[in-house]
């Protein structure tokens, strides 16, 4: 059933080309809910094992070539298209105002859901490969056509990183297809390839996976691109596309590569924990607050590396979780800034929104705000806490200097996450107490909703975090490389 | 054997030099009857194909001068289906002031690809070689009113005499040493002994006259004048019928032929031969093309630049070798073929639209028409190869070939480098989708003192596309076929790889 998310979205966006304009954003909306609706349904149903990857549909394809159609289901894909679920409903919520070339927008937009979902569930390298490149140029499209602030730069910018990363990977599969003569997961989870080999594709896979998971020093794409793309695009970008890099450098590189992961995962700590530290210390300094968010996208991707290195249960456990925790997070925030303020305000700048009184004009959408910053920083009570701190109490174990390292940076998060707060929203001039807050448009109905439903998961998993990581553990614990 | 055993034989070429000479007396009759010349092709296409599809599975006459396999056969009707689609852009292409002539001129051609392709004797070989030439530089400089379609055919007709020059130089010294000239016998010769420098001679004299061909760097000079000058049809068919065909040969005279000099291209083992010829020749076509045509502001010259490093990725499978490999670079060609020619149908189009194809007159097309924009945005996404279209599908099979073969992952250097390539073409594809989807029409401003420049330029969003009904059938046609190849490439690779002995 499952497998219906991916076929429910394509045929919507095809059904999008088609239809005259003015259905589009129901037609979108209607979309989104029935791929997250088969995702929960999938949730709900306690007799499925997701403790291994397990096949839900097998059909040969290129038999000469030994490709197939082969979808597979374990806790880690189901958490990720939850969140895509997720993402997808609240940013065509947060698009209900988009009427130029509408159905080019959502059609573009739902070939990036698409292909994610498809990714979270291929059990075929080659058809995981197709589905992750098909998610390239809709991103390019959305963003050089509705995007703004130097949108052609950011879009090219932000589609060559990742068809760069893309040819790293291609490089990576092809060695993989053609010395472990099969491109079943499952199968090829067996395999034992020779060290050799491990020690030169490990880090070519991972490392063109994560240039989309934004691994310092790949990661210039993120912020300029989260910044160019619409609100809609940049609650995708951030949401799921980033990702996409991590679940594949999981389920591809390391699960594969289990020695080429021992190489190098004191590399990979290394680099996230620099990227964790320097993305705060840069988004401490960004007058823009989209870049602000942006950056901020980037330390919290640098958490999921450092679980990933850990290389225990605890600590890659944690950054599934937290794959989770920041799509709505970064989804939450990018709404906030994107939509809620830049189309009132017209500005994203810190030092022209601090005028504002912004708390008093927009009260819903300071209190979104003060959620999604809390969440964020790591306040218990959201899911960004949850994952964190698991990740933390795995990385202890493997590599406690990181940890001490970590600690200070989460104090750089609080520091840019509270003065992006305070510039925007509360930065009242104290001679102008008593002016009556500027006049702007309310809060439209959808844009409640979907920033409702994005705070209801954060705190839901916050609150029990037990929900998915019950889910996500065991199928942690069937990967190789923790062996 | 008889001739009319011959004949049956050959029937397909026959049909289709009736159909030729059908062409030029209908197009002769009258100015009305003008119209049937298009029709009239494509019946005798369509029969061809069928006269194909009856042939016996095996046959060899004269020692390989005429061959049938199923191989053969195949590739006999793909450059038949070449041609058929070329058919439609001709018809609709004003510039050509007597259809006729052109089109029986096109089918001529179409008889030189097919002896090309079927036949496995260098004689022959050089005879098809030099029917398609000629055919083809008429073709290129068949717009009279136009001086760059002159220099289109004098660029094309120059460098390709000298390469036909180097080829038949080429052959002669390789029939000199081998005393045959069947690639069957030859390859048999050569295995025998060691490989005489007279003999290396030949091979590379040969093997240059076929990078002309398929305008591998550094031999590919004529290319982008080529793409350029020539009216649409003309150069449509020289980037694709001539060049699947050119590959087919190629792939057959190397792998079967000259077989025993084959050397080695391996990174950590080189060994003289052809295959470190071909090597060379590739991974150059790869970063010059490419680089190059990073610079280009006219979508022709782009696509013949883009021609040239889609031709080095193609080498990749013949330096590979074997059945797989081999198979790659057919599927790869064929494709590149079906794709090349949709996108200059719809180059075509906007070309008599605003009489120009410089990047900034496909401004707008989005808005103007949501159809070419999205048959070229399938086009040019395959070019780059991304999924789920056929360009990708012929990218992971050709490179994962490639890198199969040799000892040791020996070709890993030129797979990295193809890889590079794309990487760096696909930053010129977007360029062109990005003029397409996200600039408006508004943005091109009429240059004074251009002599065409009041004529068809466009400030308003309303510019009629002269997109007629069988161009927008063939355009159709095309993009269905690379999407199809790209989520169902099995139901032509496992033909090929049938195909192959």
């Amino acid at each position: 059933m499952i497998a219906w998310t991916i076929y429910v979205t394509f045929a919507g966006a095809i059904v999008l080309l088609v239809l005259p304009r003015g259905f589009a954003r129901w037609v979108a909306l209607v979309t989104a809910i029935a791929g997250f609706a088969i995702g929960v349904a999938t949730f709900c149903q306690h007799d499925v094992d997701l403790a291994h990857f397990n096949t839900v549909v097998r059909v040969p394809w290129v038999p000469a070539l030994g490709m197939n159609y082969h979808l597979a289901l374990d806790g880690i894909s189901l958490t990720l298209v939850l969140v895509t679920g997720i993402a997808a409903i609240s940013s065509v919520l947060f698009s209900w105002d988009v009427t130029d070339r509408a159905n080019e927008f959502f059609f573009w937009l739902f070939l990036v859901v698409g292909g994610s979902y498809g990714v979270f569930l291929s059990a075929d390298l080659f058809l995981l490969f197709l589905f992750y490149e098909l998610v390239i140029v809709p991103k390019y499209f959305l963003i050089a056509i509705f995007g703004s602030t130097n949108k052609e730069y950011g879009a090219m910018k932000l589609t060559l990183y990742s068809f760069f990363g893309g040819a790293l990977v291609f490089l990576g599969i092809i060695a993989i297809y053609v010395t472990g003569g099969s491109l079943d997961l499952n199968q090829l989870a067996q395999f034992q390839f020779t060290p050799q080999l491990q020690s030169w594709a490990f880090p070519i896979s991972f490392l063109g996976f994560a240039v989309l998971a934004g691994i310092w020093p790949f990661h210039t794409w993120a912020p300029t691109g989260h910044v160019a793309a619409p609100t809609a695009g940049s609650m995708l970008l951030a949401g799921i596309v980033m990702k996409l890099g991590a679940y594949a450098g999981l389920r591809v590189a390391m699960n594969l590569f289990p020695q080429g992961f021992q190489m190098w995962r004191t590399t990979i700590a290394v680099l996230a924990v620099v990227g964790i530290v320097y993305a705060a210390a840069v988004a401490l300094r960004q007058r823009d607050l989209k870049f602000v968010i942006g950056y901020s996208s980037v330390s919290h991707m640098g958490f999921v590396l450092l679980g990933f290195a850990t290389a225990n249960v605890f600590g890659v456990s944690g950054a599934v979780l937290q794959m989770f925790s920041h799509g709505v997070i970064g989804a939450l925030l990018f709404a906030v800034a994107g939509r809620m303020i830049y189309r009132r305000t017209r500005t994203r700048e810190l030092d022209a929104l601090s005028g504002m009184n912004l708390s008093r004009a927009l009260p819903f959408a300071a209190f979104t705000f003060v959620v999604a910053s809390a969440a964020s920083m790591g306040i218990p009570g959201f899911s960004g806490f949850a994952a964190e701190i698991t990740i933390l109490i795995g990385a202890w174990k493997s590599y406690p200097l990181a940890v001490w390292i970590t600690g200070a940076g989460m104090v750089l998060v609080a520091a840019f996450t509270l003065r992006a707060l305070k510039r925007s929203f509360f930065d009242v001039d104290l001679a102008n107490t008593a002016a009556a807050p500027p006049e702007m448009e309310p809060i439209t109905i959808p844009e409640k909703l979907g920033a409702g439903l994005l705070m209801f998961a954060t705190l839901a998993v916050g609150l029990y975090p037990k929900l998915l990581l019950d889910r996500i553990q065991p199928a942690v614990e069937a990967m190789r490389f923790l062996k | 054997m008889s001739y009319l055993e011959l004949l049956k034989l050959a029937a397909p070429e026959a049909i289709v030099v009736v159909t030729a000479l059908a062409v030029l007396t209908v197009g002769l009759t009258s100015t009305r009857a003008k119209a049937l010349c298009p029709i009239v092709a494509a019946i005798g296409t369509a029969v061809a194909i069928g006269a194909v599809l009856m042939l016996p599975s095996h046959a060899n006459l004269f020692g390989g001068m005429l061959v049938i396999s199923p191989l053969n056969s195949l590739f006999k009707i793909i450059c038949l289906v070449l041609a058929l689609v070329t058919v439609p852009l001709a018809s609709s292409e004003k510039s050509l002031r007597n259809p006729g002539e052109y089109i029986a001129v096109l089918l001529l051609g179409a008889v030189g690809l097919m002896l090309l392709v079927g036949s496995e004797e260098l004689l022959m070989i050089f005879i098809g070689l030099e029917l398609l030439g000629l055919s083809l530089y008429v073709m290129a400089a068949f717009d009279k009113s136009d001086v760059r379609s002159a220099e289109a055919g004098l660029k094309y007709f120059l460098f390709g005499s000298t390469a036909s020059a180097f080829t038949l130089f080429g052959i002669s010294f390789v029939y000199g040493m081998a005393g045959t000239t069947a690639l069957a016998a030859i390859g048999q010769k050569l295995a025998a002994g060691p490989v005489q420098p007279l003999l290396a001679v030949g091979i590379v004299m040969t093997l240059i006259g076929f990078a002309f061909k398929i305008a591998a760097a550094p031999f590919h000079l004529w290319a982008p004048d080529a793409y350029q000058g020539a009216p649409i049809p003309s150069a449509a068919f020289i980037a694709s019928g001539s060049k699947v065909a050119s590959f087919v040969v190629l792939g057959k005279i190397v792998l079967v032929g000259f077989a025993p000099a084959r050397g080695s291209a391996d990174w950590h083992a080189m060994l003289a031969g052809w295959s470190p010829m071909l090597a060379v020749l590739a991974a150059l076509s790869i970063l010059l093309g490419n680089f190059v045509a990073l610079a280009q502001a006219n979508v022709r010259r782009l696509l013949a630049y883009s021609a040239v490093a889609h031709g080095g990725y193609t080498l990749l499978g013949i330096i590979a070798g074997g059945r797989d490999g081999f198979s790659a670079t057919l599927f790869y060609t064929s494709v590149y073929a079906v794709t090349l020619i949709g996108t200059f149908a719809v180059v075509g189009v906007v070309r008599r639209d605003t009489s120009g194809d410089d990047l900034q007159n496909f401004a707008g097309l989005a808005s103007r028409s949501p159809f070419l924009a999205a048959s070229m945005s399938i086009f040019l996404l395959s070019l780059a190869g991304l999924p789920p279209l056929a360009g990708f599908f012929g990218k992971f099979y050709l490179f994962s070939a490639a890198f199969r073969a040799g000892g040791n992952h020996g070709l890993l250097w030129l797979v990295a480098l193809a890889l590079f390539g794309s990487f760096v073409s696909l930053y010129y594809y977007l360029i062109v989708l990005k003029v397409i989807f996200v600039d408006q029409t508004s943005s091109i401003t009429p240059q004074p003192g251009q002599s065409n420049a009041g004529a068809a330029r466009t400030s308003d969003l309303n510019v009629s596309t002269s997109l007629d009904l069988f161009s927008r059938i063939t355009i159709t046609l095309l993009a269905a076929a690379v999407l199809f190849l790209g989520l169902m490439p099995q139901t032509l690779a496992a033909r090929i790889l049938a195909s192959l002995p």
